[in-house]
C-alpha cells in the first residue's frame, strides 16, 4: 500500500532572526518540500507615504532615512534627487562628490551586512558577520564625523549636503580606502571556496533573467542572474558618468551569485572613492534653498541605484508647501515578488539561504 | 544616459495599430483610457524598437474627481524610458483592468493601490490588502481619509 501525506502549513516569522526584520513566510509543504509561499508583509508599515503629505518638503528627509534604515545615505540622495528635478535646483559639484562619497561608503556599509548575515545563514554561524560588522563600524565613525549620527544621518540636503566635511575626514577616508581591499581579500580567502557553503548556495534558489526582468528585479539580484544593468551607468545622476567602475555581474543567477555579485561591488565602490577622493573640487556644498520649499505643480519620478536596487520617488506638487503624493519605489518589496517561483520545489533549510540572498529590508518594504 | 521618448510620435504609432485605443499624448506622458490599457501596455512591450521589457513601477494619485493611475516603463535592452497614465473617473466602484499578466511585477504593487486608494484590479489573481492590519476600514492614501 502506498504511503501517503498530507500538505501541512508551516510558518515561519514574523519574529525570526534569519527574516532580517519582521517578515512572515507561510509555507505550504510536502514533507520537506516547498509546494507554495505566501509571504506576509506590513508589520512594520508606519504609513510614511501618508505622513510626507503633511509635512514640508525639507521635513520629510527624516523620514527617508527610516525607510532603508540600513542605507539611510542612499534613501536621502534619492529624495534630494528627486525634489531638486521637481523643483529646478542646481547642486555644486563639491557636494555631488561629497554624495557619492557618502553613497558609496553606505554601499559598502550595506553590502558588508548583507553578506555577512547571507553567510550567518548559510551556517557560518556569526564569525564572518562579526569580521564584516568590524569594517562596517569603520564606515560609521566616518559617518558620525560627518553627520553626527551611526544610522540615520539626515546628512543631505535639498540643493547639497548639511554641512562640509571635517577636516580630519578625507585623510580618514584614504586610511579607510586602503585598508577595505585587504579586507575583502581577507573574507574571500576565509569563505570563498567553503564546500559547505558552495553545496548549500550553488544552484540554489535560480532566478532566471526572463522572470527577473517581468519581475522588474534590480540591483545586485538582477545582475546575478546575468543582465549588466546598473542606474549609475545607465541612466546617472549626481556626475556619476565621470566615475571610472565595471558592473560585476552573475552568470546563473544562483545564491552563490547574488553573494559574488555583491562581494565584486564593493571591490568596485572602493575604486570609485578612489577617484572621487582624487577629484574632489573645493568650493560650496550647498544651494541656498528657503526653508519652505514650493515647487510649480507638476510631477517627477527620480530614481537610482541603492544598494537593494533601483530606489525611486514619485512626487506630485500642487504648488503648496507639502507634496500632494509621495511614492517609494521600494526595491525591497518588488525583489520579494518572484519569491515563490525562486522556492518553490527547495526544502525548509533553503527558505532561509534564499530569502537572505535577495537581502531585503523590512523597513522599506512595509514603508 | 537613459533617452526619455516623447509620447506624440509613440501615440501617432499605437493609434495606427490600435485604432480604437483612444490615447492622447500630453506632455511627458502618454494618456490612456483605462479599457484599452492592457493592449496599449502589450503593444509597447512587444514592439520592436519600444521594447518596454520592465514595469519600473506602478502607483495612483487621488484627485478628487479622478484618480491617476501611473506606470513607469523601462526598456533596459534600449535603456529609454516612458511613463503611461490611465484616469478612473467618480470615487466609488472604481475598477482598472490589471496587468499583472503582462508584468508580473505589478503583483504586489496592485495590491497596495487597491489597499490604500480603493481601487480594484478587475483579472488580478490575488487581490487582497497586505499591508494594514486584518479588519482595517478606509482607504489611507485618499484625500477624504483624514
Amino acid at each position: 500500500m502506498p504511503f501517503t501525506t498530507e500538505n501541512f502549513i508551516l510558518n515561519i516569522g514574523p519574529a525570526h532572526p534569519s527574516t532580517h526584520g519582521v517578515f512572515r513566510i507561510k509555507a505550504t509543504m510536502d514533507g520537506e518540500v516547498i509546494v507554495d509561499v505566501e509571504p506576509v508583509f506590513g508589520y512594520l508599515h508606519r504609513g510614511v507615504e501618508k505622513l510626507c503629505e503633511e509635512r514640508t518638503y525639507a521635513g520629510i528627509l527624516p523620514l527617508t532615512d527610516r525607510l532603508d534604515y540600513v542605507s539611510a545615505m542612499n534613501n536621502n540622495l534619492a529624495y534630494c534627487l528627486a525634489v531638486e528635478k521637481l523643483a529646478g535646483i542646481p547642486v555644486p559639484e563639491r557636494a555631488s562628490y561629497i554624495r557619492v562619497i557618502m553613497s558609496e561608503l553606505q554601499r559598502i556599509a550595506s553590502h558588508l551586512i548583507a553578506t555577512g548575515a547571507f553567510l550567518n545563514d548559510c551556517g557560518a554561524f556569526m564569525t564572518p558577520l562579526l569580521y564584516m560588522l568590524r569594517e562596517r563600524e569603520k564606515i560609521l565613525d566616518l559617518f558620525e564625523m560627518a553627520s553626527g549620527q551611526r544610522l540615520t544621518y539626515n546628512y543631505m540636503r535639498i540643493g547639497g549636503v548639511s554641512q562640509d566635511l571635517p577636516d580630519e575626514f578625507l585623510p580618514a577616508l584614504k586610511d579607510l580606502i586602503a585598508q577595505l581591499p585587504v579586507y575583502i581579500d581577507e573574507y574571500d580567502r576565509l569563505i570563498k571556496d567553503n564546500e559547505i557553503l558552495l553545496s548549500r548556495s550553488k544552484g540554489v534558489g535560480i532566478l532566471p533573467l526572463k522572470l527577473a526582468v517581468n519581475c522588474a528585479i534590480s540591483g545586485p539580484v538582477l545582475r546575478a542572474s546575468g543582465l549588466k544593468w546598473d542606474l549609475r551607468k545607465a541612466d546617472p545622476y549626481s556626475l556619476y558618468e565621470r566615475f571610472d567602475f565595471e558592473i560585476p555581474t552573475g552568470t546563473q543567477g544562483d545564491c552563490y551569485d547574488r553573494y559574488r555579485v555583491r562581494v565584486e561591488e564593493m571591490r568596485q565602490s572602493v575604486r570609485i572613492l578612489q577617484q572621487a577622493v582624487k577629484g574632489i573640487p573645493s568650493g560650496s556644498t550647498r544651494t541656498e534653498v528657503p526653508r519652505i520649499l514650493r515647487p510649480l505643480p507638476g510631477d517627477v519620478y527620480r530614481r537610482i541605484e541603492s544598494p537593494r536596487g533601483e530606489l525611486g520617488f514619485y512626487l506630485v506638487s500642487d504648488g503648496s508647501i507639502a507634496p500632494y503624493r509621495c511614492h517609494v519605489r521600494a526595491p525591497s518589496l518588488i525583489n520579494l515578488t518572484a519569491l515563490k517561483e525562486m522556492l518553490k520545489g527547495w526544502k525548509i533549510a533553503d527558505i532561509i539561504i534564499i530569502f537572505g540572498s535577495i537581502d531585503v529590508c523590512m523597513g522599506e518594504v512595509d514603508r | 544616459m537613459t533617452k526619455v521618448l516623447e509620447p506624440s510620435a509613440i501615440a501617432a504609432k499605437i493609434k495606427q495599430t490600435l485604432p480604437d485605443s483612444r490615447v492622447n499624448a500630453e506632455s511627458g506622458y502618454l494618456l490612456v483610457e483605462p479599457a484599452a490599457l492592457t493592449s496599449v501596455l502589450t503593444y509597447l512591450k512587444t514592439t520592436p524598437g519600444l521594447e518596454f521589457d520592465y514595469l519600473s513601477m506602478l502607483t495612483a494619485v487621488d484627485y478628487w474627481d479622478y484618480f491617476e493611475l501611473v506606470y513607469v516603463l523601462d526598456s533596459l535592452s534600449l535603456n529609454q524610458i516612458m511613463t503611461v497614465k490611465t484616469r478612473l473617473q467618480g470615487r466609488v466602484d472604481l475598477w482598472a483592468p490589471s496587468v499583472v499578466s503582462i508584468y508580473q511585477t505589478a503583483d504586489y504593487q496592485e495590491r497596495e493601490t487597491f489597499e490604500t486608494l480603493g481601487i480594484r484590479f478587475s483579472g488580478h489573481p490575488d487581490l487582497r490588502p497586505f499591508l494594514l492590519w486584518e479588519g482595517f476600514q478606509g482607504n489611507p492614501l485618499r484625500k477624504d481619509y483624514l
